[in-house]
């Protein structure tokens, strides 16, 4: 290590895992460990990291329904004010009451979809912090790998139980290999 | 003789084992290697025939459809009886294609279907390709096209509003939810695979426009939860959703009182017929690129067997649906209704519902036979006819029934005119077209997906001993 990089200021490490069983292995230890700030990288999704992580469901789900309501209520507002008030229109002799509302569903039916798949879609990515240009750990040359065939646990600096030298050797004993110190760009 | 007997039980130690979803034992490196290897070699020179072809039908399509805008819809052959001909036809045939994509993306998700990962992909592009080619026909067959905003519910001069009782207006939105729905479900599968793309790149090109069609993917187990959680909901979304498309376009014609549209069998008879048609255009479509592009471990004959099955299966709940609107019609006494029916089959155009009969009920009963679900040639005629047999079946329903209706002094024929003919064909020149560029441009298979189901994607799985051929698996409770 060069003095300049070590002025510089850690980001992390990031230690390289041979397979998805070895990763999720880690993946419990570190847990148990006790860490906060750290994430596994892999190809795909793993079956039960989550538990592994010690993380909770995503709750994706219930922002959804949210978005799924606000579908609702304005497919409901967009049919009944101009149905009901601005242009009352009787079609086969049925007006506009509590007795022809099946025939309104089919839009409110779409639109709580639609808005719901708009939230699905754009919560993913707000949730994530995504879109984003760059990363730090683009910086890390192996890296590109983990979007092929490579699994990668990474711990941050930013951890309280964070250090240099425990983390690294941690990381180490629990079979990563390549354990690498990440630094900040300058 | 009591020592050849067989015995009464069997030692059998654990579960049969799963045919593999990819074979030869495959690594996660070859199958990116295989995939995103498409999009990054040199543009073969069958692509560039292909496309000029293609793009030369889609310019002429637009070209007509340019000519029915300036003219008026006088220049197709729909008169009065027939106001609903090729156009309407042409409309449900394509919607109906775009249902198979979503059934594999969707509802074979949320059943654990894992050989779907295989072919997902395309068959959402063909999805979208195909949707767009449908969404042309309400556009323009209205006549005058910049009228086209009155379908909007937006505040106008006039003070009218659309009448959100209509099942046309049901249809406006039915088929704009689909279409956007369908993109983001799309997009969102590719998103880690651009991420693929983008560390593959080598050009600058490359690395800029998957970079930033990546949106930042990392792959990260904190990302991959919520990617997964919205998957999952986007399928459960998609899942009535693709049910409700075709059964409101199918209101169209039920909620009528024309004999042989007034039917309430319509709904599920044209979803049915709708996942029938599309799976038939994702074999078409899929096994040129299979041998093209040597998919074969990862597309394998699993799979098209699978794909002939559910052909098969569809293929018969609709000539159940032909066999008992038959029947409904002579059982419900209706005159109109029998004279509607005995018209479809024994009419002016018998030869366009017996095709479809034959070409959708007969000829994928085929399919019962293993090995002709294993054979390319057998597979790709069973489609073909698929294919044409879903468009005659669209336009026996629309026109045929059209042509005859209550009063015998309002009877026509319909012919249709050249414009007709090559409009239809631009719109399969702009689906091939979208097609072929899809290929070119993005991973056609699902990369991250078809890793999740190689047996070292479980976190469970250890590796074979040495020597042994089975992987064993621990069950994991």
């Amino acid at each position: 290590m060069t003095a300049a990089a070590a002025r510089r200021k850690i980001l992390g490490v990031v230690a390289e895992f041979p397979s998805a069983t070895t990763l999720y292995q880690a993946a419990e230890r570190v847990r148990d460990k006790g860490y906060r700030f750290w994430d596994v990288h892999s190809p795909f999704p793993i079956h039960g990291m989550n538990q592994a992580m010690g993380l909770r469901k995503s709750p994706l789900g219930y922002i959804i329904f949210c978005g799924g309501l606000t579908g609702f209520l304005t497919a409901a507002s967009l049919e009944f004010i101009p149905s009901s008030f601005l242009y009352p229109l009787i079609v086969h002799g049925k007006p506009v009451n509590f007795f022809t509302v099946p025939a309104f569903f089919p839009v409110m039916f779409e639109l709580t979809v639609l808005f719901s798949a708009f939230t699905a879609f754009f919560g993913v990515f707000v949730m994530n912090r995504l879109p984003r240009l760059h990363h730090p750990i683009f910086d890390y040359e192996q890296f590109r790998r983990v979007t092929d065939d490579a699994f990668f646990l990474i711990i941050e600096a930013s951890d309280p139980r964070f250090s240099d030298t425990v983390t690294r050797e941690f990381l180490e004993e629990i079979g990563g290999k390549d354990v690498t110190l990440l630094y900040e760009h300058d | 003789m009591a020592e050849t007997r067989a015995p009464a039980t069997v030692p059998f130690e654990g579960r049969l084992p799963r045919p593999p979803m990819v074979l030869n034992n495959r690594s996660m490196s070859w199958i990116t290697n295989l995939i995103a290897g498409i999009p990054e070699q040199k543009t073969p020179l069958w692509w560039y025939i292909t496309i000029a072809i293609t793009g030369s039908i889609a310019a002429f399509g637009v070209f007509c459809i340019l000519y029915l805008l300036f003219t008026g819809v006088g220049v197709w052959g729909n008169n009065i009886p027939v106001g609903w001909a090729w156009d309407i036809t042409n409309f449900v045939f394509w919607i109906g294609i775009g249902h198979a994509g979503t059934l594999i993306s969707a509802i074979l998700f949320l059943c654990r279907q894992k050989w779907r990962t295989s072919i997902n992909r395309a068959s959402e592009a063909m999805t979208l390709f195909a949707v767009i080619c449908a969404a042309i026909y309400p556009g323009i067959h209205v006549g005058r096209v910049w009228m086209v905003w009155f379908m909007a519910p937006v505040p106008n001069p006039n003070w009218i509003w659309p009448n959100f009782r209509s099942p046309l207006l049901w249809d406006v939105f039915a088929v704009s939810t689909y279409f956007t729905v369908s993109v983001l479900f799309w997009f969102l599968g590719l998103v880690p695979d651009l991420a693929t793309m983008r560390d593959r790149a080598r050009s600058k090109v490359g690395k800029f426009c998957y970079g930033l069609l990546a949106l930042g993917w990392r792959g990260g187990n904190r990302q991959w939860r919520h990617y997964e959680m919205a998957y999952l909901i986007l399928a459960g979304l998609s899942t009535p959703l693709v049910l409700s498309v075709h059964s409101t376009v199918s209101f169209d014609f039920a909620t009528s009182l024309i004999p042989g549209w007034h039917t309430t069998i319509f709904p599920p008879y044209f979803v049915a017929g709708a996942i029938f048609g599309g799976f038939a255009m994702v074999l078409s479509l899929m096994l040129p690129a299979r041998s093209i592009y040597k998919l074969h471990d990862v597309f394998t004959w699993n799979h098209i067997d699978v794909m002939c099955k559910i052909i098969l299966l569809t293929g018969s709940i609709v000539g159940y649906a032909y066999t008992m609107e038959f029947f409904v019609a002579f059982y419900g006494a209706n005159p109109f209704e029998r004279f509607a029916f005995i018209n479809r089959y024994f009419g002016p155009y018998w030869w366009a519902a017996w095709s479809m009969f034959t070409c959708n009920v007969v000829i994928p009963q085929l399919f019962w036979v293993r090995a002709f679900r294993r054979n390319l040639i057998t597979v790709f005629f069973v489609c073909m006819c698929v294919n044409a047999g879903m468009w005659y079946e669209r336009f026996v329903i629309i026109a045929v029934s059209l042509t005859r209706d209550f009063l015998p002094s309002s009877w026509g024929m319909y012919y249709p005119t050249w414009v007709d003919v090559m409009t239809f064909a631009g719109t399969f020149g702009i689906f091939t077209t979208f097609f072929l560029i899809f290929i070119r441009f993005f991973p056609m298979i699902a990369m991250s997906e078809v890793k999740t189901v190689l047996p070292e994607a479980d976190p469970h799985y250890r590796p074979p001993a040495i020597g042994g051929t089975e992987s064993i698996k621990e069950a994991h409770v």
